[in-house]
């Protein structure tokens, strides 16, 4: 017990542990893992977002078969496409729910006072947001493909799915960092989002074909570099540029 | 408003000149080219305006890094004059680009989806959402500083759309007919051609600089009139 250590030993203890360079980094893990927790654990017991997000997905799916009127060729060309959007449209609901609950709830300012890194912050809202549209396509999928007979299990397609989420979680919850602290909140996420959206977007509506096709990996390799290359580099970039949007 | 400079008046003039110059030798001194014809004019603005745009992308995003650095307002003043110039050239490059697909190679908008001028459409769309954005914020930091994020943002892109869009022509090509837009580049030119060409880059940077010397003004003046009432109001 440090409370039976003689003073100087226990100022010893108590320095080492606040100089140590891992702490600080498992420190930062933690914040972030706590954020996961808190926005996974909300979720739980509301489970208010994800139902929105998927009874939005399946409605936007609906209306896609109805507009295109997809005939069993067509389905097959086009799947890609209408997955993709559908993926878009859904992530953007998300993205700026779990943001506003974030701000209006006062739980924003409750973070940034919090004695974390900020970028913290943006990792652990980044990676939540990820996993709800995870969620959401994991649901998605199979739907998709016992209504419209498309085989969607497909490794490939799945791990274009991953890649591209990440990289439109990655840019999402930046922009929507800013723009719920603008007055016209909801409506300007997607008109930021999808301009810078759309490297993602068109390789993995490409990347997605291929695989469903069944084309040559060749042909599908430049998508899946182009889908990893947004990735990195969009995550650093919102890594250096998140400090400015949360400061007051 | 301070009163105007004396060397902003001159430049005025010489301005004018220049692009009466230009514009004269676009018309009369430039030679008919064999395959389009007269058409093909458009080519020496065309190009000019797409490097104005892009001209203004950079000093856009150059003024926003160094508004997040410094936190000195004028680079925000800079940043937007930058972006509004950049928006009205790079909307005359896709106008221009698109009317002269459909009359030289008689293509709709959409099989003339050349690369360059879809990146520079979707730059175009990149920047109305940053007017918007801006429209949206009150505060005038605030406003700043997310300005300069999105400007930021929307600059890393454009590498990748630009490298996504032709991804995406290469799997599907579009059977192109002789002269196809790609083959801009291998377009044969007369050193008439040449001068003309160096010419109207020449005189449309001039009248990048002299549109950004105005409306750096323009907006220095809108922001004091912005702090004043900020004042009154509170």
């Amino acid at each position: 017990m440090k409370s039976d250590l003689p003073a100087s030993d226990k100022a010893a203890s108590l320095q080492v542990e606040r100089v140590s360079a891992p702490s600080a980094f498992s420190g930062f893990l933690r914040a972030v893992a706590a954020i996961i927790w808190k926005d996974l654990a909300a979720e739980l017991r509301s489970r208010e977002l994800l139902s929105a997000m998927l009874i939005f997905a399946l409605l936007v799916i609906l209306i896609f078969s109805f507009a295109l009127d997809l005939d069993a060729r067509t389905r097959g060309t086009v799947t890609s496409g209408v997955l993709w959007v559908t993926f878009a449209f859904a992530g953007t609901l998300g993205l700026s729910r779990s943001m506003a609950t974030e701000k209006d709830r006062g739980c924003l300012d409750g973070l940034l006072l919090a004695p974390v890194d900020r970028s913290a912050i943006y990792f652990g809202k980044a990676i939540g947001n990820l996993v709800f549209m995870l969620i959401v396509e994991a649901i998605v999928l199979p739907i998709y493909s016992i209504l419209f007979g498309v085989n969607l299990f497909n490794l490939g397609v799945l791990l274009i799915v991953l890649l591209g989420s990440i990289g439109y979680a990655a840019v999402g919850t930046m922009l929507s960092a800013m723009a719920v602290q603008t007055r016209t909140r909801d409506v300007l996420l997607p008109i930021l989002l999808f301009p810078l959206a759309i490297p993602v977007l068109i390789p993995a509506v490409k990347a997605t074909e291929g695989f469903l096709t069944g084309a040559e990996m060749a042909n599908i390799w430049p998508s899946i570099n182009l889908l990893l290359a947004y990735d990195v580099i969009f995550i650093a970039v919102a890594f250096m540029l998140f400090d400015y949007v949360v400061e007051e | 408003m301070d009163t105007k400079p004396r060397l902003l008046t001159i430049l005025d003039i010489i301005t004018g000149v220049l692009f009466a110059i230009a514009v004269g030798m676009v018309f009369f001194y430039a030679p008919l080219e064999a395959t389009m014809g007269e058409v093909q004019r458009v080519f020496y603005f065309h190009v000019s305006s797409a490097w104005v745009g892009s001209l203004g992308f950079a000093v856009a995003l150059v003024a926003g890094i160094l508004y997040l650095v410094k936190g000195d307002r004028k680079w925000d003043v800079v940043e937007v004059a930058a972006v509004e110039i950049s928006l009205v050239f790079f909307f005359i490059t896709i106008a221009s680009g698109y009317i002269w697909s459909a009359l030289a190679w008689h293509m709709t908008v959409w099989q003339a989806m050349e690369p360059r001028l879809a990146t520079a459409a979707i730059v175009e769309l990149v920047y109305a959402a940053y007017m918007l954005l801006r429209q949206g914020i009150e505060d005038p930091d605030r406003r700043a500083r997310f300005g300069a994020i999105y400007v930021i943002l929307g600059f890393v892109t454009v590498p990748l759309t630009f490298l996504s869009i032709r991804l995406l022509r290469s799997i599907h090509p579009v059977l192109f007919g002789p002269g196809s837009p790609n083959a801009q580049g291998d377009m044969a030119m007369t050193s008439e051609m040449y001068t003309t060409f160096f010419f109207s880059l020449f005189v449309f940077s001039v009248l990048f600089v002299d549109l950004l010397w105005h409306r750096i003004r323009l907006g220095r003046l809108a922001s004091q009139v912005e702090q004043l009432r900020l004042k009154v109001t509170h």
